[in-house]
C-alpha cells in the first residue's frame, strides 16, 4: 500500500511536469470553436499545408467560450472566436471581445449584411431554416409561408423542435424585425396551437416525426435534410421554400442565419488570423465548407455542388443578420409568453 | 441492540486516544488541519463566485420567469427529486439485500453485473432509450410492420420514462455504498433481533436498515445532487427542469448572471436537504461489536429465487446489456473507421486525467475526513459546504471556477510575471492543473461518501490499541488507518474515475489545447443530433468504465 501510494504521487508529480509543453516556434493560431472539429478539422489542415501556419483549437459551446473569452480578457491566448449563429456572433461583439478587420478581399467575398456592423465579424455560411412536408400527404402548393403555419387549418399537423435551440430563437427574432412583436406572437401562438406533439429535442427528430405522419409539415435546417436523405434516400419528405412570392413581409425569404467568425481584441497574430479569415472565403475553402456539411457558401461568387442545386434555388432574406442577435433575448421571453417548449 | 457501545463512546473522535502521543503528532495534526481548511475554501471558490451574482439586479428576467415559466420548472424539478430519490433508494437497497444477504441463481454474476451501469453516462443512455423506443425506433417500426397501418405510434417522451432512465443511471450509487454497508454488517445483528421476536421484515427496517443509514443516504444524495445537475438527459427528452431555466437564462438570454443567480437557489435547496436529513438522523451512532464478523446467506425458496433471479436481471438488461447492444448495432452502422492514432491518444488522455483526478480527489477527501473530525462540533458543518458543488448544472460549476482561476491570473499571477519583466500568460486557466482542479471541486462529494462512512467503521478501540503500542503520526496513519479504509478509498476512486470519465461541460470548458476526452468526442457527435456517430466513443466509454468497476468488485468479493 505503501509503495502504491508513492508510485502514484510520483507519477502525479511527472504528470504535471510533462504538461507544461515546450514552447512551438512555429507560428500558430488559437482558436476557440463552437463548430465541430469534424467540421473544421480538414479545413485547418488544408491551411496549414499551404501556408505553414500551425491552427490549434478548442472546441466547446458559443455561451462557455465566449464566458471564457470575457474573463480572460487581454490575456486570453485565443486569436480567433468560431461560432454558429448570428446571435452567438452579435452577443460577442457587444460584450467587445471582438476587433474590427479591414480587409478588401473580405469585403468583396462577403456580401455586406453578413457581416458584423463593424466588421468585427464575417460570416463563413449561410444555413437556410425551411419546411420540410410529407410528400404522401401534401404538396408543395399546400404551403406557403411561415405565417401562414399559424391558421387554425394545421391544427394538430405541425411539428417543431424546441424553442431552446437557438436556430428557433433566430427565426422568432427576425420575425419581430419584420412583423413587429405584437404580430409575430400571434403567429408563434398560432404555431403552438397547432402542435401535433411536444416540441423535439433536435431537427432529424422532427423529420421522422413528419415522415411518420405524426404530422404533416415542420421547420428544420436544410443539411439536416441533406444528412437524413442520405441516410434514408426512400423517406418521404421534401423541402418547401416559403415566402418567396408577395409585397413587404410576405415575400421577404425563407430565414437565413449563419456560422461566422471574428478576431478576438486580444489576438497577438492580427495578421496571420486576418489571413486565415480570408483564406476561409475562397472559393477552396468554401467549397469544403459545402461539401463538409451542405451548408450555403457565403462568397457570391462560389457554385453551389450538386446536392444543393438538387435541393432548388430560393430567395433568402436580406435582413441584417445581426438583428438576430438584438432580438434573441426578446425573441426567447416571446416564446415563453405563448407557451412554447 | 444495534449499539453495543454506550452512546457517549461511540460518538467521540476514533483517534481520540493519539493526541497524547507526542510532539509528531501535533505537528501532524496542524498540517491536517490547515490542508482541510484550504480544501475546503478551494472548492467553495466556484460558488463563492456564483453568490457573487445577487450583486447585479435582475429583477426583470426574474419578473419574466415568475410570469411564465417558473411553476412548471419548479414542479418539473420537484418531481424529478422525489421519483428519483425514491427510485433509486427503493431499487438500490433492494438489489444490495438480495445479493448480500440471500442465495440465488446467478447471484455471483449478478453481484458485480448490477455494478455495470455505473459506466453509463446519463445522456448516453437517454438517446439510446429514445433510440430504440422512438417513433422511428426498431421496436415501434417493428410493432408497425406487424400491426400495419391500425397501429398508433406512442410518444415515448413523457416524464415517467425520464425519472426511470435517470433512476437506472444512478441506482448504483445506492447499490455500492449500501452492498459495502451490508457486507461490512455481521449477521449475528439480524439473529439477535430475530431471536428477540422480531419477525424478518422488521429485523430488515428496525436493525439492519437503520445501520446502512449513513451508506444509503450518502448514495441517495448523490443520485439527487445528479439529478439536479443535469441537463444532458432531460434535453434529450425536452423536458424542463430548474436547469433548463439556468442555460435559458445564459444562453438564450445572454444574461449569466441571472443565470448564476437561479443556480445559486439550486445550492440552497441542497444545502436545505442535507441538513435535514442530519437532523432527523440526530445523535445516533452505530459501531459494530468487536466479535468475529458472522455472515449467512440466506438460502430463498425455489419461486423466491426464481423472482430474485428474474428481478435483478431484468434490471441489467434494461440498465445496462440492451443499451450496449443498442450501441454496438450503430457502431457496426457506422464502421470503425474513427479508430486510428488520434482515437486512442484520446482513450489515452481520458485515462489518464480520470486516474489522476481519481488519486488526488480521494487524497484530498482523506484529509478533509480527518481534519473534520477533529474539528469541533459547529465547525463541521462549515466543511460540508465543501461538496454542495456538486448539484450545481456541470456547466454553471466549470464557469465558476474558471472566474475564480481568472481572478487568480489577472490579479495575483499576472503582476508577477508584470514585476519579473515576463510577457503575461494566463497560468492557470488553459492548463491540466486547472481541469484537475475543477474536476476534485466537482467530485469532492463523491469520493466523501464513501471515504467519511469507511472512516466511521474505525473503532475507537483501534487507534487506541495501536497507540498503546506505541505507534504515532504516520506510522498509525499507514500501518493502521490506511488497510483499514482500503475498501472505502478503492470505492470512491472508481467512482470518482468513471464519473471524471463521462464528466463533460468543465472537461470541455477547461481542457488545454489536444487535451480531449471519450466525452469531449460524444459532446461534438451528438450536439448536432449525430447520436449514431456517437455510438463508438460511448461504447469505448462504458467499456474502458468497466475495468475499474470489475477490479473494486474482484477487491470487495474477497471479503
Amino acid at each position: 500500500m505503501r509503495r502504491g501510494l508513492r508510485y502514484s504521487l510520483l507519477s502525479l508529480l511527472i504528470l504535471l511536469v510533462a504538461c507544461a509543453e515546450p514552447e512551438q516556434p512555429a507560428p500558430e493560431l488559437l482558436v476557440y470553436s463552437a463548430r465541430k472539429e469534424h467540421l473544421i478539422k480538414p479545413l485547418f489542415d488544408r491551411f496549414t499545408e499551404q501556408t505553414g501556419v500551425v491552427v490549434r483549437y478548442v472546441t466547446d459551446k458559443a455561451g462557455p467560450l465566449l464566458t471564457r473569452l470575457q474573463a480572460e480578457g487581454e490575456n486570453s491566448p485565443a486569436d480567433l472566436l468560431m461560432t454558429v449563429d448570428a446571435g452567438n456572433l452579435w452577443q460577442a461583439t457587444e460584450v467587445g471581445v471582438l476587433q474590427p478587420v479591414e480587409s478588401a478581399i473580405l469585403n468583396s467575398n462577403v456580401p455586406k449584411h453578413l457581416r458584423g456592423r463593424d466588421n468585427s465579424w464575417f460570416s463563413l455560411t449561410i444555413r437556410a431554416r425551411t419546411m420540410v412536408y410529407n410528400t404522401d400527404t401534401l404538396s408543395a402548393s399546400d404551403l406557403s409561408t411561415y405565417e401562414a403555419l399559424a391558421q387554425p387549418e394545421w391544427a394538430g399537423r405541425l411539428c417543431l423542435r424546441t424553442s431552446k435551440k437557438v436556430y428557433n430563437q433566430s427565426l422568432v427574432a427576425t420575425m419581430i424585425a419584420t412583423l413587429g412583436e405584437e404580430q409575430a406572437e400571434q403567429v408563434v401562438a398560432g404555431w403552438v396551437d397547432n402542435l401535433a406533439l411536444d416540441p423535439f429535442s433536435n431537427d432529424t427528430k422532427v423529420m421522422e416525426a413528419v415522415a411518420l405522419e405524426q404530422c404533416e409539415v415542420g421547420i428544420v435546417n436544410t443539411y439536416y435534410y441533406g444528412r437524413l436523405k442520405k441516410q434514408k434516400p426512400e423517406i418521404p419528405l421534401a423541402l418547401f421554400w416559403p415566402n418567396q412570392q408577395g409585397e413587404g413581409a410576405q415575400g421577404r425569404g425563407v430565414h437565413v442565419n449563419v456560422s461566422g467568425v471574428g478576431i478576438t481584441r486580444a489576438s497577438q497574430n492580427k495578421v496571420l488570423a486576418q489571413q486565415l479569415i480570408e483564406w476561409l472565403t475562397t472559393p477552396e475553402a468554401q467549397r469544403m465548407l459545402m461539401d463538409l456539411n451542405q451548408e450555403y457558401p457565403v462568397n457570391p461568387g462560389v457554385e453551389m455542388n450538386a446536392e444543393l442545386q438538387a435541393w432548388g434555388l430560393f430567395k433568402g432574406d436580406q435582413i441584417d443578420v445581426s438583428e438576430a442577435g438584438r432580438l434573441q433575448a426578446a425573441a426567447v421571453k416571446l416564446m415563453d409568453r405563448v407557451g412554447y417548449r | 441492540m444495534a449499539n453495543p457501545l454506550p452512546a457517549s463512546f461511540s460518538s467521540s473522535h476514533p483517534y481520540r486516544g493519539m493526541a497524547t502521543n507526542g510532539q509528531g503528532f501535533r505537528r501532524l495534526n496542524t498540517v491536517v488541519k490547515v490542508a482541510g481548511i484550504f480544501t475546503v475554501l478551494m472548492a467553495m471558490a466556484p460558488l463563492i463566485v456564483i453568490l457573487w451574482s445577487w450583486g447585479s439586479d435582475q429583477t426583470e428576467t426574474w419578473q419574466h420567469l415568475i410570469a411564465t415559466q417558473l411553476s412548471t420548472l419548479l414542479r418539473n424539478t420537484l418531481v424529478l427529486v422525489i421519483g428519483v430519490g425514491v427510485g433509486v433508494t427503493v431499487l438500490g437497497v433492494s438489489l444490495a439485500w438480495l445479493t448480500v444477504m440471500c442465495e440465488f441463481p446467478g447471484r455471483r454474476w449478478l453481484d458485480w453485473g448490477l455494478m455495470l451501469p455505473m459506466a453509463m453516462p446519463a445522456y448516453v443512455l437517454a438517446f439510446v432509450v429514445l433510440g430504440i423506443f422512438d417513433f422511428a425506433g426498431p421496436l415501434q417500426q417493428g410493432l408497425h410492420a406487424w400491426l400495419g397501418s391500425d397501429y398508433r405510434y406512442i410518444d415515448v417522451r413523457h416524464e415517467a420514462v425520464v425519472i426511470a432512465v435517470l433512476v437506472l443511471v444512478f441506482y448504483p450509487y445506492v447499490y455500492m455504498l449500501a452492498r459495502s454497508a451490508f457486507l461490512a454488517q455481521s449477521t449475528d445483528v439480524m439473529e439477535a433481533a430475530r431471536v428477540l421476536g422480531a419477525n424478518r421484515w422488521r429485523a430488515f427496517f428496525g436493525v439492519a436498515l437503520p445501520m446502512a443509514r449513513p451508506a444509503i443516504v450518502a448514495g441517495s444524495s448523490l443520485a439527487i445532487m445528479e439529478t439536479l445537475a443535469d441537463f444532458g438527459t432531460v434535453a434529450v427528452f425536452n423536458y424542463d427542469t430548474f436547469t433548463t431555466a439556468i442555460y435559458k437564462s445564459w444562453f438564450g438570454l445572454f444574461n449569466l448572471q441571472a443565470a448564476a443567480q437561479l443556480a445559486s437557489l439550486l445550492l440552497l435547496f441542497v444545502a436545505l436537504a442535507l441538513m435535514a436529513e442530519k437532523q432527523s438522523r440526530g445523535r445516533r451512532s452505530y459501531t459494530q461489536s468487536g466479535r468475529k464478523q458472522h455472515r449467512f446467506r440466506q438460502q430463498l425458496s425455489p419461486l423466491k429465487a426464481f423472482a430474485a433471479t428474474a428481478f435483478c436481471s431484468v434490471v441489467m438488461l434494461i440498465a445496462f446489456i440492451l443499451p450496449v447492444l443498442q450501441l454496438l448495432q450503430w457502431v457496426l452502422v457506422e464502421g470503425l473507421e474513427l479508430i486510428d492514432a488520434r482515437y486512442l491518444n484520446l482513450l489515452w488522455r481520458t485515462l489518464l486525467l480520470g486516474g489522476s483526478a481519481a488519486v488526488l480527489t480521494v487524497a484530498l477527501a482523506l484529509l478533509l475526513a480527518f481534519s473534520r473530525r477533529r474539528a469541533k462540533a459547529r465547525l463541521r458543518t462549515f466543511y460540508d459546504l465543501g461538496t454542495l458543488g456538486y448539484a450545481l448544472p456541470g456547466s454553471v460549476l466549470a464557469v465558476g471556477i474558471m472566474l475564480s482561476f481568472t481572478f487568480i491570473d489577472n490579479q495575483l499571477i499576472a503582476p508577477v510575471f508584470e514585476w519579473l519583466s515576463l510577457p503575461p500568460k494566463p497560468l492557470l486557466l488553459g492548463s491540466v492543473f486547472a481541469l484537475l482542479a475543477a474536476y476534485w471541486v466537482r467530485f469532492l462529494a463523491v469520493a466523501n461518501g464513501p471515504v467519511d462512512s469507511s472512516l466511521q467503521r474505525i473503532r475507537p478501540s483501534i487507534p487506541e490499541a495501536a497507540c498503546s503500542l506505541g505507534s504515532s503520526g504516520w506510522s498509525l496513519l499507514w500501518q493502521v488507518y490506511l488497510p483499514i479504509l482500503r475498501p472505502g478509498l478503492l470505492t470512491a476512486m472508481v467512482l470518482v474515475f468513471v464519473d471524471v470519465m463521462k464528466e463533460m461541460p468543465a472537461t470541455l470548458l477547461l481542457r488545454p489545447y489536444g487535451w480531449d476526452t471519450l466525452a469531449v468526442r460524444i459532446y461534438e457527435m451528438t450536439s448536432e443530433g449525430e447520436w449514431q456517430r456517437a455510438a463508438l466513443p460511448a461504447l469505448t466509454l462504458i467499456l474502458v468504465g468497466l475495468l475499474p468497476v470489475i477490479q473494486a468488485v474482484r477487491q470487495s468479493a474477497g471479503r
